[in-house]
């Protein structure tokens, strides 16, 4: 059974159509890399999987639990909407952490709140709550150091270099167990030196039971991290396969120049 | 008159001043925001209106607005008005409500696009993100012109003496016409000051609270 399954999702913005039926599917503990040139449409999909914005047309399931279905008309309150989000994390390029709060509150605001919300459901005491907090603080801590922040967990965002902020909100993205967790461009805002940490601590999520999805500018990181590559070009997979058939035998014109053209803007860049 | 004498006749005016000062804020800090939120309401009818109305009220003179309110409702409806004291109040909480607004909007609309998408892939309602994750760093952005326009405040309290409200100016003019002494006009010149000043540095050390955090 696989984790994920999408399937031919549309999306139209003003007249233009910028994903034109994407289809795929994703089994656990998989790390799929999506690439393609600016404009095809990445950024639209991984928003239509995060419930961001909402597809024109098509189906997506989780662990077969229907997240998405045009065909369906009925209503869905925000309480289930934010319960279909919650099957996804999603890391941005921009980071996006709250500024006036220090790091562990990243990583706890939101846990605490949906550990309120569960408690008050189940009509919980003070204790309950007190303990619930204690748990996401625990969890909270173990994740910092995972991702090797543990001793800026009281620094604020504005204290932390490009690359310490993403691996926050890669820590804050973790905390809430996502069944997938998804990546725009984590490297894009950073410099160049600083890409390394932050893809090593990407790799180092890799696991059996973590299933991710990264869209990314960085080949040689998609062929030695991913299992499976997409390449999507104006809206559509050109071409989909292992790191080993995109890269070394695409078979799609669009692919190969894309291709040609990334190795000379590294091969450009490092001369 | 000495000393003492214009000084007691001056805090008269100062309790006007001091009074209306307070109750516009009491209600415009809050009325601002409901005009915020109309001006952003997602029906375009309320938008419009609501925009419209702050054009109107911040394209004319406070001092037209206070007259308005005062001989309005007697001249146009044939109704008895309000006192003077409260036609002020009013005209000055829905003045200041709406310059108010505009701080607010523009502060909500600052807020980058990215802080409430955060917020929504982590689960959050649309009330926790504006509550817990946006309204804080608005009130950081809105700070320094919010300082200004309420320091504006102060000084513009001297406006209700249009319709003879006893406010610090007030007092003072009479005590310069009726006594031909120029000074007193000095000695409230330095009660504004002292006033804005306070405010000043009240606003200052609140900004350098604030700093803790960039962005
Ligand atoms: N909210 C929106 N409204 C209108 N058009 C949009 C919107 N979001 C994206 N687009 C358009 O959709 C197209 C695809 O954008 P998208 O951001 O998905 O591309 P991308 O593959 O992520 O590109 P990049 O590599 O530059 O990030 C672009 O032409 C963009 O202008
Ligand atoms: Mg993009």
């Amino acid at each position: 059974m696989s984790v994920l399954e999408v399937s031919n999702i549309h999306k139209t913005f003003d007249k233009e159509e910028v994903l034109k039926g994407i289809s795929f599917t994703l089994e656990k503990g998989e790390v799929l890399a999506i690439i393609g040139s600016s404009g095809g449409g990445k950024t639209t999909l991984l928003r239509c999987l995060n419930h961001l914005i909402i597809p024109d047309k098509g189906r997506i399931t989780v662990n077969d639990d229907v997240i998405f279905d045009s065909e369906r008309t009925d209503k869905i309150s925000e309480a289930e909407l934010r319960k279909k989000r919650l099957h996804f994390g999603l890391v941005f390029q921009q980071f996006n952490l709250f500024p006036q709060y220090n790091v562990m509150k990243n990583l706890t605001l939101a846990a605490y709140l949906l550990e309120d919300e569960r408690i008050k459901k189940e009509k919980g005491s003070k204790e309950d709550r007190k303990a619930a907090h204690a748990k996401v603080d625990a969890k909270a801590e173990e994740i910092l150091k995972k991702v090797g922040l543990y001793e800026k967990k009281d620094a604020y965002p504005c204290e932390l270099s490009g690359g310490q902020q993403q691996r926050v909100a890669i820590a804050r993205a973790l905390i809430l167990n996502p069944d997938i967790l998804c990546f725009d461009e984590p490297t894009s805002a950073l410099d160049p030196e600083l890409t390394g940490e932050v893809l090593k601590v990407i790799s180092g999520l890799k696991s059996s039971d973590s299933t991710m999805i990264v869209v990314t500018h960085e080949m040689e990181f998609a062929r030695r991290v991913a299992d499976k590559i997409i390449f999507i070009a104006d809206g559509i997979i050109e071409e989909e396969g292992t790191p080993e058939e995109v890269f070394e035998h695409p078979k799609s014109e669009k692919m190969k120049n894309f291709f040609s053209k990334s190795v000379e803007v590294i091969s450009g860049g490092e001369s | 008159m000495g000393f003492v004498e214009v000084t007691l006749q001056l805090l008269k005016g100062f309790n006007v001043t001091i009074l209306l000062f307070a109750i516009t804020l009491i209600g415009a800090l809050p009325l601002g925001l409901l005009i915020t939120f109309g001006s952003m309401s997602k029906v375009k009818i309320i938008s419009k209106l609501v925009k419209g109305f702050v054009w109107i009220i911040r394209g004319t003179p406070l001092m037209l607005q206070v007259i308005l309110v005062f001989y309005g409702p007697g001249l146009i409806f044939g109704i008895g008005g309000v006192g003077r004291f409260t036609a002020v109040v009013i005209a000055f909480i829905i003045n200041y409500a709406a310059y108010f607004s505009e701080i607010y909007r523009g502060g909500i609309e600052s807020i980058a696009q990215g802080q409430y998408e955060a917020g929504q892939v982590l689960g959050m309602t649309k009330t926790q993100i504006f509550f817990k994750v946006v309204l804080f760093q608005v009130f950081k952005r809105i700070i320094p012109p919010m300082g200004n326009e309420i320091i504006t405040l102060v000084k513009d309290t001297s406006l209700a003496r249009v319709i003879a409200v006893n406010e610090l100016l007030n007092e003072a003019q009479d005590i310069v016409g009726q006594h031909a002494i120029i000074w007193p006009i000095f000695y409230i010149g330095a009660f504004y000051l002292l006033f804005t000043g306070l405010l000043t540095i009240l606003f200052g050390q609140i900004e350098k609270k604030m700093n803790y955090y960039a962005g």
